[in-house]
């Protein structure tokens, strides 16, 4: 600083404090947040009807098709060792598979987890209609399907809890299968995606056609299950919704380390104040 | 924290707190330490007094804290957070009668007001009185004598004497038909409690070795009580829960006739043929048209067996991780369940709607000392 | 310093009179206001599970006004329209009523599970501070026997209390419980239709739970409770070893006002805790789990934490069953059921009286021990920390394999090796580390410790100067009491005649249970404290080992070498 230049700016006189590291790193931090919020592919959410199928869309299904799944599904998606016959799928498992990013699968393994869906919406529905085409299968749902409207929460619950609360949890948030499978939470699918993944059974989890759950029933299931995950926890944070697992660890690190530190307090040898003073 | 090197000599002096981390503390300074006479006896209790004088103190404790300054500042902190206190009260009294409940929402915004207005005033009071005993009150240390626990042997001997004599006054030892007699007399009592509990419930009979399935009744979807067709249930994969006819709202049956039905694709369901004894307990031919029907009570201690995972055909019970291979007849696979889960005979009656052959041929559930 | 100018306020003094007239009291509260109590926070854990059973009783009693304890079923039509039109008992439905249509009702309800939660976990630490650092010797076996038996009660009434409610989770567990009692040899039958009134689940269990939950075992739980705390009283609680601390003395701040205002601060804050928690952290939503139907059951499936050893017994056995005579024995269920929470209630139970026998110490024990200098007992209560570790995690072996992604099985196999092997390495390896850190101790007491200042020596060596002990550090060091030897079995003496503690098969198993326990690594201080002199020439340390088979050993320096004839092993043992 020169002679006679003795005001620095606010900012400046701050600069080197131990507070203003961190709220560079917070800023920083924060601004990387936005940007990726702003720039990542978010996943697309699939509509609730599918429009009718064309037969442009077939073939530009069936060209999507060959390009992206052959390899794995077979050129006539008859399957393969890496891939399943996919001839009287449907197109209900089609765009579940794909809206939810399952399909295309990163690899061959024990299952596949919800990603961000590589295709738009509109190409889900030609490949599906090009999957459809080749041998039937459970089709889209339409919205009125999926509509949760007048539904019964009550039959919902029952239904639920005896077919599907034991794998994806009671609150749907999920569950351990054998050989490193999971169910998964249930707090992203849309209604669309849940009826789908009810009709045609994806992966592991078993089907439930509409013989043994009435398509009604299955929206009383959906509307169970987006009614439950948007309640909000009356008592607190939820712990995760998996029940007394999450409560006895926080009873433990929470409620007795808690205690055990006030214990030490309480306890503590006294300072004596006349000596702790330069007097 | 305190210093860790003193001087000898005079106390109070005390040299500068340069402390090394990993050095164990020093003697910690002790205000006013002076020994107080034991419980009782106000005039006896003369203890040996750890500073060595060998005196007896009494009523030398320090009543007011050493620095005033510090606690007149410490006063207004205590009275701050009790007066904290009382406005957190408040605040809870005012949660209760201001907020309603009747709605999930409500009750949310009811539970935090309440919770928070309690949790703080009880904090604020625990902290008042907290710093009222640290800074406040003066810091005092007390050495109080123990008494001997055990008796003196003089009062050993004077209770076994009383004893002896009371003993001999009541003639129990002299007259052994009278001790002997009372203790008779009594048996009966003791064993009364434990008959009054015989009617607690019913003998347990033959009640776990039978279902309510019987020959013609019909398999109902759980939830919906709707029979179901092997056409209904034709895509391979599916899984349903089932109850039996005429006992849907029947829990004490439920718990042992519920049964879980899946569907095979062809050729995947291979059950081979099984006899227990002279009893037939699984069969290809209680399937109908590659649809097995299995008991849900898990052959450990009676969960419903419920997870089912179509690419395995491993049915899996949540409770202890006990696996059954659905394809092969519920056999065991992993798990501490020692059995396959029973099979139901199942064929189809005249509308097409999937029956019961017959009640389970071996018991279902848990495993029981007359199971046999 | 002066009483002077204090006087009793007049109301005190005149209702203290009218009492005292009746009751003798004055000279029985002066000594309650005199007594002593020692100042350690480790000492304070005893009272969270007294003040959370405190708030237990305050809030069960609001709940009870609420609570309906009955089974009947009823269609509900409530203010959790989710469940509007279902089935369920009244006792559920009472619930939901609690949790949604009575103010505060909720924040009591979960206050109520939160302080049942920290009772258990609150007794666990108690008992394990208690257990490591010996205060559970005489004279205080019977007190750690109620102690024992009310973490049982603690057990079955949190059990009871969690299945009141009649939803689907608690019901799995009394699900799990008649399939337990069912599996008992003979009378197991008949122990389930009495217990839940006929066939599971009937319509009793609810009411019956409720009663043992709220009359008789609470009834029990007092009473054992005010012993323990009038034992505790009467024989004084123990103290650490400081300098001042004698087996003949208690150190510490008198109860009025002192240990009553801390206490009164402890009871708020422990309260306040149990308030927060019950504000910000949801526990069991059992309007999420619906009401018990026989044929649902949910993933993650577990009973409150304090039952995980049981779950994680079961959940670990691989299936066993004998099958004969038309009778089946379930091995499956019965060896979790009652092994490992048998091993362990019952190993807690027996231990004093085992410790006892094998140091034949019947000595009177005031000053708590610091465990490093207990290898044994301290090796053994990790073990049994390990033990109960694995067991709980195995329990909640779902969720660990969900939110960890490892496949399911694997970790029940991991569980499978780990429940031996891991008490069995903890047990070495902890009890190697006390005996390491005894030998550190005795380095403290001799040397001094290391100050942190370097000093450059004339040779141009460094050395780090070392400063003596303070007196307190010093006196808390050389509290170690020296364990007693039994005479070693076959020893004899001047006359030829065989020790008697050690025939037979008891005798040696006593003998050599007695050199593990006297294992330890003495130190002789014979006033060198003020650092040492480099070179040879201070007091020998020994250190006495297994497969010594000499009656303890001579002291140092009988030997006209000056050593003591025992190898030191370069090693450690």
């Amino acid at each position: 600083m020169r002679q006679g230049d003795a005001r620095v700016s606010w900012f400046n006189a701050r600069r080197r404090r131990p507070v203003a590291g961190y709220t560079a790193l917070l800023l920083g931090l924060v601004v990387a947040g936005l940007l990726y919020g702003a720039f990542s592919h978010t996943g697309g959410t699939a509509q609730a009807s599918a429009p009718a199928a064309s037969q442009s869309d077939i073939s530009t299904g069936q060209d999507l098709f060959e390009s992206n799944c052959s390899s794995c599904h077979g050129l006539e998606a008859q399957g393969s060792t890496q891939g399943p016959n996919l001839i009287g799928a449907g197109a209900a498992a089609v765009d579940f598979q794909m809206s939810t990013g399952r399909m295309p699968a990163k690899e061959v393994g024990a299952e596949n987890e919800r990603k961000p869906p590589e295709f738009t919406a509109q190409q889900i529905y030609q490949i599906a209609d090009y999957i459809a085409s080749l041998g039937g299968g459970p089709a889209i749902p339409d919205a009125q399907q999926v509509s949760t409207s007048g539904a019964d929460t009550t039959l919902g619950e029952q239904l639920f809890s005896t077919n599907c609360a034991q794998c994806h949890g009671f609150a749907g948030s999920g569950g351990a299968l054998t050989y490193g499978k999971d169910a998964p939470p249930l707090t992203e699918s849309t209604p669309t995606q849940i009826y789908e993944a009810m009709l045609t059974g994806p992966e592991a989890m078993p089907v439930f056609a509409d013989g043994s759950i009435s398509p009604s029933a299955k929206r009383d299931i959906i509307a169970y299950i987006t009614q439950t995950r948007v309640e909000p926890n009356p008592g607190g944070f939820s712990l995760g919704r998996t029940g007394p697992v999450t409560e006895g660890l926080v009873i433990f690190l929470g409620g007795m380390g808690f205690l055990v530190i006030i214990a030490m307090w309480i306890t503590a040898k006294r300072r004596d104040p006349s000596t702790t003073r330069t007097e | 924290m305190s210093d860790m090197e003193e001087t000898e000599g005079s106390e109070g002096q005390v040299t500068p707190r340069r402390r090394v981390i990993g050095t164990p503390p020093p003697a910690p300074r002790l205000l006013g330490s002076t020994p107080v006479a034991e419980d009782g006896d106000s005039e006896a209790g003369r203890i040996s007094d750890e500073k060595g004088t060998g005196e007896h103190f009494r009523g030398q404790l320090p009543v007011d804290p050493a620095s005033e300054q510090h606690a007149k500042r410490a006063e207004k902190v205590v009275a701050a957070c009790f007066i904290f206190a009382f406005i957190a009260g408040c605040g809870f009294i005012a949660a209760y009668v201001g907020l309603g409940v009747h709605s999930v929402d409500k009750t949310l915004r009811s539970n935090l007001a309440l919770g928070t207005s309690l949790g703080v005033t009880l904090f604020a009071l625990g902290l008042g009185m907290l710093l009222w005993v640290r800074h406040l009150m003066p810091d005092v240390e007390v050495i109080e004598e123990r008494h001997e626990l055990r008796s003196d042997d003089v009062d050993r001997e004077a209770f076994k004497e009383t004893f002896i004599q009371g003993s001999e006054y009541s003639q129990v030892v002299k007259r052994p038909l009278v001790r002997r007699t009372l203790l008779l007399g009594t048996l009966p009592l003791v064993a009364a409690p434990l008959v009054l509990l015989r009617d607690l419930g019913p003998l347990p009979g033959t009640y776990l070795r039978h279902t309510v399935w019987s020959p013609g009744r019909r398999l109902l979807v759980f939830g919906t009580n709707t029979p179901i067709t092997p056409a209904e249930f034709s895509a391979p994969g599916s899984m349903i829960t089932i109850v039996p006819e005429g006992y849907t709202d029947d829990p004490d049956e439920l718990v042992k006739a519920g049964v879980i039905l899946i569907k095979f694709r062809p050729g995947e369901l291979q059950i081979p043929t099984r006899t227990q004894g002279s009893t037939l307990i699984g069969t290809m031919n209680w399937t109908v048209d590659n649809i097995v029907a299995y008991s849900k009570i898990c052959t450990h201690i009676g969960c419903p067996v419920a997870l089912y995972e179509q690419t395995t055909h491993h049915i899996l019970c949540p409770c202890h991780q006990s696996t059954f291979d659905a394809a092969t007849g519920a056999t065991v696979i992993f798990g501490p369940a020692a059995r396959p889960l029973p099979q139901l005979p199942m064929t189809t009656d005249a509308e097409g709607y999937l029956v019961a052959k017959s009640d389970f041929t071996q018991p279902v559930g848990p495993s029981f000392w007359e199971r046999g | 310093m002066s009483t002077g100018n204090l006087e009793v306020p007049k109301p005190l003094s005149g209702t203290g009179g009218w009492l005292d007239d009746r009751f003798h009291g004055a000279r029985g509260f002066r000594v309650l206001m005199r007594k002593v109590f020692p100042d350690h926070w480790s000492f304070m854990l005893g009272e969270i599970a007294l003040w959370s059973f405190v708030i237990l009783l305050l809030t069960g009693t609001f709940l009870s006004l609420f609570f309906v304890p009955s089974m009947n079923e009823v269609v509900y039509h409530g203010s959790y329209t989710k469940l509007n039109g279902i089935q369920m008992s009244e006792a559920y439905q009472s619930t939901l009523n609690i949790s949604f249509d009575v103010r505060g009702g909720l924040l009591m309800r979960q206050i109520h599970h939160w302080a049942g939660d920290l009772f258990m976990a609150s007794l666990i630490i108690h008992m394990l501070r208690i257990f490591f650092t010996g205060a559970y010797r005489k004279p205080r076996e019977v007190n750690w026997l109620i102690g024992v038996v009310l973490f049982t009660l603690g057990l079955l009434e949190g059990l009871f209390g969690y299945s009141l409610p009649d939803d689907q989770l608690s019901g799995a567990g009394l699900r799990i419980l008649e399939g337990v009692l069912q599996g008992i040899p003979i009378v197991g039958t008949y122990l389930a239709f009495f217990l839940f009134g006929g066939p599971f689940p009937g319509h009793d269990i609810v009411p019956r739970l409720y009663i043992l939950h709220v009359l008789l075992i609470p009834g029990i739980l007092l009473g054992l409770i005010t012993a323990h705390l009038f034992i505790m009283f009467h024989q004084k609680h123990t103290q650490m070893p400081a300098k001042g601390n004698t087996e003949k003395n208690v150190v510490g701040q008198p109860f009025f006002p002192y240990f009553l205002a801390k206490g009164g601060a402890w009871f708020f804050f422990i309260f306040g805790a149990l308030v927060v928690l019950s504000t910000f952290a949801e526990i069991n939503p059992v309007w999420l789990y619906g009401p018990y139907t026989p044929l649902a059951i949910s993933s993650a499936s577990q009973p409150d934490f304090y039952m995980g050893l049981l779950e994680g017994s079961l959940r670990i056995m691989p299936a066993w069953e004998i099958n004969g005579f038309g009778h089946t024995l379930t091995l499956s269920v019965l060896i979790p059921a009652l092994l490992p929470l048998g091993l362990v209630l019952g190993g807690a139970a027996f231990w004093p009286f085992f410790e006892q026998w094998a140091t034949g110490d019947k000595s009177y024990h005031n000053i708590n021990d610091r465990p490093r200098n207990a290898p044994v007992r301290t090796a053994t209560g990790v073990a049994v920390i390990t033990f109960y570790g694995v067991m709980w995690a195995e329990g909640a072996n779902d969720v660990l394999a969900d939110k960890f992604q490892i496949p399911l099985y694997t970790i029940t196999w991991i569980a499978r090796v780990l429940v031996f092997v891991g008490p069995a390495i903890a047990y070495f390896a902890t009890k190697r580390i006390c005996l390491g850190l005894q030998r550190k101790d005795k380095q403290m007491l001799l040397h001094g410790y290391e100050s942190g200042i370097i000093r450059q020596m004339p040779n141009g060596e460094f050395i780090e100067v070392h400063k003596p002990l303070s007196e307190d550090a010093r006196a808390v060091l050389e509290s170690k009491a020296m364990p007693a030897l039994l005479p070693a079995p076959g020893s004899e003496d001047t006359n030829g005649i065989p020790a008697p503690s050690g025939r037979g098969v008891l005798g040696k198993a006593r003998a050599r249970a007695n050199r593990a326990f006297a294992e330890t690594i003495v130190v002789e201080t014979n006033g060198h404290g003020n650092g040492h002199s480099v070179g040879n020439g201070h007091a020998a340390a020994v250190e006495a080992g297994d497969g010594n088979a000499l009656v303890g050993s001579p002291p140092a320096g009988t030997l006209p070498d000056g050593t003591d004839g025992v190898p030191e092993d370069p090693a450690g043992s």
